[in-house]
């Protein structure tokens, strides 16, 4: 057995760990949940005040709609204060975030509302004022590119009845409330996003979140005198509050029905930046709260979650590196053909797509498909993996149809996923910073 | 009196401490909890699944073992055959002697040898065995078209190919291109490859027959050695009668060789 097909084969079984760890705590997790008292005997008397912070940068098409999307929520007008944070934008965000405000004022007498502006700092600085203006027991953020279903609010609030709960994460959609899904990428971000509701209701079964997303996570107001303000955390400030809160031993629920709608990025482009610097972040973290790693001490995030997440980036670069090297052998090879015979046997038949991929599934099929373990159990990965897909669909849209969202994932994520995950562990390895845009 | 009273409150306060603290590690023990029961069931589990992939792989090898065991039994009659065919030449004319027998199964083999190469890989003995009877085969294919050929008075069109899998012939690989676009280009020539190191006695033979040195790759065209790579110019000048050949062609007959180095299998 040559090296690549052992670390196929231990990749394999880490992916089947990790999936069956994360199935068995769903049906464990979902049992308790049925069998459980309702957490929604909260009264209106104990609801408790709630502050919201939508920082904006050059968010003038769409804070109008994220402030409205607040105003709708199904909770409470007197207990519920809502702060944009204009992070010194350079279009006409603060002019349209004032005429919405100003508006509400007025014509809905809904007072608790306010805009301010700072000087351009980043997010997490747009964050950590609006916190230190509140007052509320609760401090929300939302995104200005999301919006949040009106049920949300309410249905996550009974979290907090656990006093160690410091914060409470949503189910994060892609949906018909924005502009519809248009491309393949945004298609395939569908099911991604749908799967993150999945792993996320399981991960807080077992106290393992490893982010607080910025669209509409919810915190204990006194979090923050505990264990201090957001940083900047390589750009995701998000995740590393999250690190810090479970760390420190507080837990993090997610509330799976408590949905909230996000824009996501429609070209390869744009969703190439925007995930190298969540990986790139996320691997930062980690290397920031490597201490949590295979510790005891830190539960299931140190002892499963953390690990795993390493292993998982290490093999997405080792097998992309040996993708890369096979192809270029394989170039070479035609190359080498080409030039030695010319295009002798060579007709247009052998340069059609289905001709190449049919060389190339051939060269690659001693490494891939012969290797009899190694196929079954790529099948029975693939066959778990088909599952959890299914099973976030009938979470996230209450339907498990196969719809092209699905065919779209499994047939191109692998492919390109990879793209940011070698990208940024490139960056990390030579430290090049990931910029937010 | 005063510093019994301090005495007790710092001992009140020291134990207010010291149980604050006992509560905050339990609390901390009760949210990062792990559960190793379930790190083992789920071990177990996954290992089962392991267990279940290498029983079925195992059963689909043995499959193909099988099939390579049939392949070899096949073989042995197609040999038997070909004496046969010798005989029977040796009493006929040229019209009834039906010379693609052994070809049409050695095309055949050639794709079963390249399947089990890239299942098992080119070290593996069944392949090793599967490649020796594929190489008689050829020797034997050879020397019935020679014998044919020569019974009708005709040339024959073949190559004897003589290539390593060893990293030290860089010219076998580009050798093998040259061999498949020819026998693309023209259907009735016969190209008979055999891997030198492969240990056959046959081959050893053939090798010192023809005067095979160590610089592979080596062609032998009509009793002549040629040794290092030849191009394609060079090939089409050693042979004139290609150009002919590819004129009348109706039905392919070459033959293939199946590891790395050789000429890609024709389907």
């Amino acid at each position: 057995m040559d090296f690549p097909t052992i670390m196929l084969d231990i990749s394999l079984f880490c992916g089947l760990y990790f999936q069956i760890f994360l199935l068995v705590t769903f049906f464990d997790g979902e049992e308790k949940e049925k069998n459980a008292k309702s957490l929604t005997e909260t009264t209106h008397a104990t609801l408790p005040t709630v502050s919201i912070i939508v920082p904006c940068f050059n968010e003038a098409r769409t804070v109008k709609k994220t402030v409205m999307s607040l105003l709708n929520l199904n909770y409470p007008k007197d207990k519920l204060s809502i702060l944009v944070v204009d992070d010194g934008s350079t279009d006409n965000t603060h002019a349209v975030a004032t005429a919405v405000v100003a508006h509400l004022n007025t014509a809905n007498g809904f007072k608790n509302i306010k805009v301010v502006r700072q000087e351009n700092g980043g997010k997490y600085t747009a964050v950590n004022y609006g916190i230190r203006q509140s007052t509320a027991d609760i401090v929300g953020c939302l995104d200005a590119d999301s919006i949040v279903d009106p049920q949300a609010l309410i249905r996550m609030i009974p979290f907090f009845n656990d006093k160690k709960v410091m914060a409470v994460t949503p189910a994060m959609r892609v949906d018909t409330h924005l502009p519809r899904p248009a491309t393949i990428l945004q298609h395939i971000q569908r099911t991604e996003y749908n799967i993150g509701i999945f792993t996320k209701r399981v991960y807080a079964m077992i106290d393992a979140i490893h982010v607080t997303p910025g669209p509409f996570s919810i915190f204990r107001r006194e979090v923050f005198d505990t264990i201090g303000l957001f940083k900047h955390a390589h750009n995701t400030e998000d995740m590393e509050i999250a690190f810090r809160i479970q760390s420190e031993g507080f837990r993090i629920a997610n509330c799976h029905n408590a949905f909230v709608y996000t824009i996501t990025p429609n070209t390869l482009r744009k969703l190439y930046r925007q995930r190298t610097r969540w990986t790139y972040g996320f691997i930062r973290n980690l290397i920031d709260y490597r201490r949590c790693l295979f510790n005891k001490k830190y539960g299931n995030m140190g002892m499963l979650t953390m690990p795993f997440a390493v292993i998982g980036i290490g093999f997405v670069f080792y097998f992309v590196g040996l993708f890369m090297y096979r192809g270029g052998v394989f170039i070479y090879n035609m190359y080498e053909r080409i030039s030695t015979v010319g295009t002798i046997g060579l007709t247009f038949s052998h340069l059609s797509f289905a001709s190449i991929s049919t060389s190339f599934t051939e060269y690659f099929h001693s490494f891939y498909f012969s290797l009899g373990m190694t196929s079954v159990l790529g099948v029975m990965l693939l066959a778990t993996t088909i599952y959890i897909v299914f099973k976030s669909k009938k979470m996230a849209e209450g339907s498990a149809k196969l719809s092209r969202d699905i065919v779209y994932f499994l047939c191109f994520y692998s492919f390109v996923a990879p793209l940011w995950i070698g990208k940024s562990v490139y960056n990390v390895v030579l430290s090049k910073k990931t910029p937010w845009r | 009196m005063d510093r019994q009273v301090r005495l007790q409150c710092r001992l009140i306060k020291e134990n207010t401490m010291a149980l604050e603290e006992k509560n905050k590690k339990t609390a901390n023990n009760s949210i990062n909890r792990i559960s190793g029961r379930k790190y083992f069931f789920v071990f177990l589990l996954t290992c089962g699944i392991f267990i279940v992939a290498f029983a079925v792989a195992s059963f689909f090898n043995n499959q193909k073992i099988a099939e390579i065991k049939s392949t070899e039994d096949q073989i042995s009659i197609d040999i038997l055959s070909s004496e046969t065919q010798f005989e029977i030449l040796q009493q006929s004319s040229c019209s009834i002697v039906n010379s693609s027998i052994l070809s049409s199964q050695l095309a055949t083999l050639a794709s079963e040898l390249s399947a089990a190469e890239a299942a098992h890989g080119i070290d593996s003995s069944d392949v090793i065995t599967l490649k020796k009877y594929y190489s008689l085969l050829e020797i034997k294919d050879y020397i019935l078209a020679e014998q044919i050929y020569k019974q009708c008075d005709a040339r024959p069109i073949s190559i004897l190919y003589f290539y390593s899998n060893k990293s030290t012939c860089t010219d076998c690989t580009k050798e093998g291109y040259v061999l498949t676009a020819l026998r693309d280009e023209y259907p009735d020539l016969r190209v008979y490859s055999f891997d030198a190191d492969l240990g056959l006695n046959a081959i050893e033979t053939l090798i010192s027959l023809y005067h095979v040195g160590s610089q592979l790759p080596v062609i032998v065209v009509n009793g002549t050695t040629y040794e290092g790579f030849q191009s394609l110019d060079n090939i089409q000048k050693i042979i004139p009668d290609l150009a002919v050949a590819a004129g009348t062609s109706t039905t392919a007959t070459s033959t293939v060789a199946t590891s790395t180095k050789g000429i890609s299998s024709k389907k």
